[in-house]
């Protein structure tokens, strides 16, 4: 494997945001209630932290040690800002109901974790390749995430609606049947979206059980070879490497 | 309006963690024990009320006069990382016991995108600058609350059996997931 490609890899899947480091936990949880709002934001942070991964390992050799905590923030939120009057401009429906995790992205973990731990010490293109790579890994985690809440809470997929043709289609065949078994089985009145799904306690169950679905098949995979299995752990502050998140910096001072 | 009620909406109802989602890497990364879950807390709120003030000042007195409104983002979050750094050593060289105290956790809260959000909500929302400072307190004594809960049930966790792919991040996601049904519940409360 190339090194760029080797970089997507990383981001994707061996190093997942989202599932494996639990970083932006805050835009993962909050803004997932539908797919599309998923996407839209795994996309914009993808474009941020693209543009100040490059811009972060083009200025390395420029950027005093001692300042190169506010010089990042400065260079992340001056991106943030224009992909905010994009957004607004352009997609102001998805701008506004991302509200206030647009702007809150500067602080996001994910991309001040790349430019202390990669960027800044990386030539231009591999940084670039490893802000798409952890992007993409963002956005399908937000959007893993967003389809289950927004399938199980509203019953539409992407905007569209599921629910209704499927509960027209069990009403047309099994409620035509006098069939008391089949009908308790499957009672088209008791279709309905579970709303808990979309309100935020939805968010803590779905992603606790996508990391322990994903715990239990690592924990499968790891008892055929014999190996110890790598779960998920919440990261204990001082053995943490990313000194640049909140609350796990701990090890810096 | 009544200040009670504006406390308990912010501090409760609307709960920085639970219903708003802000500040969650603290709150699930500091959250192991009582003790230091409640040095966190207590350091958010002293950050995040004086955070609160300062950005409202800047933004009526600054921001507004120039129209430079819209970098918004940019100036709150240097303000913000400035005035952590300000604090620790205004209260290092004034007041070393309260900053053995909150130390350590002064550093951390610079990207805690709690103070940040609180910061530009009460822009967007025009709050004055007194009740911007208000609705920074108590939101932060909002998170002290619920991040001591959490701590001081992750401390019973450590002594049951969890299933081993619950282990870790799932259980204490299941926690706090329970955690915001019983704040929903509090909406009832006014």
């Amino acid at each position: 494997m190339g090194k760029l490609s080797e970089r997507l890899y990383n981001g994707i899947v061996k190093e997942n945001p989202t599932f494996v480091q639990m970083l932006g936990m805050c835009p993962t949880l909050a803004v997932t209630t539908t797919a599309i709002n998923g996407i839209g934001m795994g996309l914009a942070t993808t474009v941020i932290l693209t543009l100040s991964n490059l811009l972060i390992a083009m200025l390395r050799k420029v950027i005093p040690d001692k300042v190169r905590i506010p010089a990042f923030i400065v260079i992340i939120a001056s991106f943030v800002t224009i992909v905010q009057f994009i957004m607004e401009a352009f997609v102001p429906s998805l701008y506004a109901s991302l509200g206030l995790f647009i702007p809150l992205i500067v602080v996001n973990c994910i991309i001040l974790g790349r430019a202390e731990s990669y960027a800044s010490k990386n030539k231009p293109l591999p940084s670039v390749f490893d802000g798409i790579g952890m992007g993409l890994g963002f956005t399908i985690g937000l959007t893993c995430i967003a389809m289950v809440r927004e399938f199980f809470g509203t019953g539409c997929l992407f905007g569209f609606d599921i629910l209704t043709p499927v509960r027209e289609f069990f009403v047309n065949t099994i409620g035509g049947i006098e069939n008391d078994k089949l009908s308790y089985l499957v009672n088209p009145e008791s279709l309905n979206p579970i709303s808990i799904f979309i309100n935020p306690p939805g968010a803590f169950f779905v992603l606790a059980f996508l990391i322990a679905f994903l715990n239990y098949r690592n924990i499968k995979k790891a008892k055929k070879t014999g190996e110890k299995p790598e779960l998920c752990k919440l990261a204990d502050c001082a053995s943490c490497q990313n000194h640049a998140c909140a609350g796990k910096k701990g090890k810096e001072d | 309006m009544n200040v009670i009620l504006f406390a308990i909406s912010a501090a409760l109802l609307s709960n920085v963690v639970l219903s708003q989602f802000l500040g969650i890497c603290p709150f699930l990364g500091v959250s192991k024990k009582v003790g230091t879950a409640a040095g966190m807390g207590a350091a958010v709120i002293f950050v995040m009320t004086i955070a609160s003030a300062v950005t409202s000042l800047i933004y009526y007195y600054v921001l507004v006069p120039f129209e430079l409104e819209y970098l918004n983002t940019i100036v709150f979050i240097l303000v913000i990382a400035a005035l952590v750094q300000f604090v620790e050593m205004l209260l290092k060289k004034m007041m070393p016991s309260l900053y053995q105290a909150l130390g350590v956790y002064l550093p951390l809260i610079t990207t805690n995108c709690a103070v940040l959000g609180i910061a530009l909500t009460n822009v967007q929302k025009e709050y004055s600058i007194l009740m911007s400072t208000l609705n920074g307190l108590f939101s932060a004594v909002g998170f002290a609350i619920a991040i001591i809960i959490l701590a001081g049930i992750r401390e019973k966790i450590d002594n049951n059996d969890v299933p081993e792919s619950f282990k870790g991040a799932p259980v204490v996601l299941l926690t706090a997931g329970l955690m915001a049904m019983a704040f929903m519940g509090l909406a009832g409360l006014i």
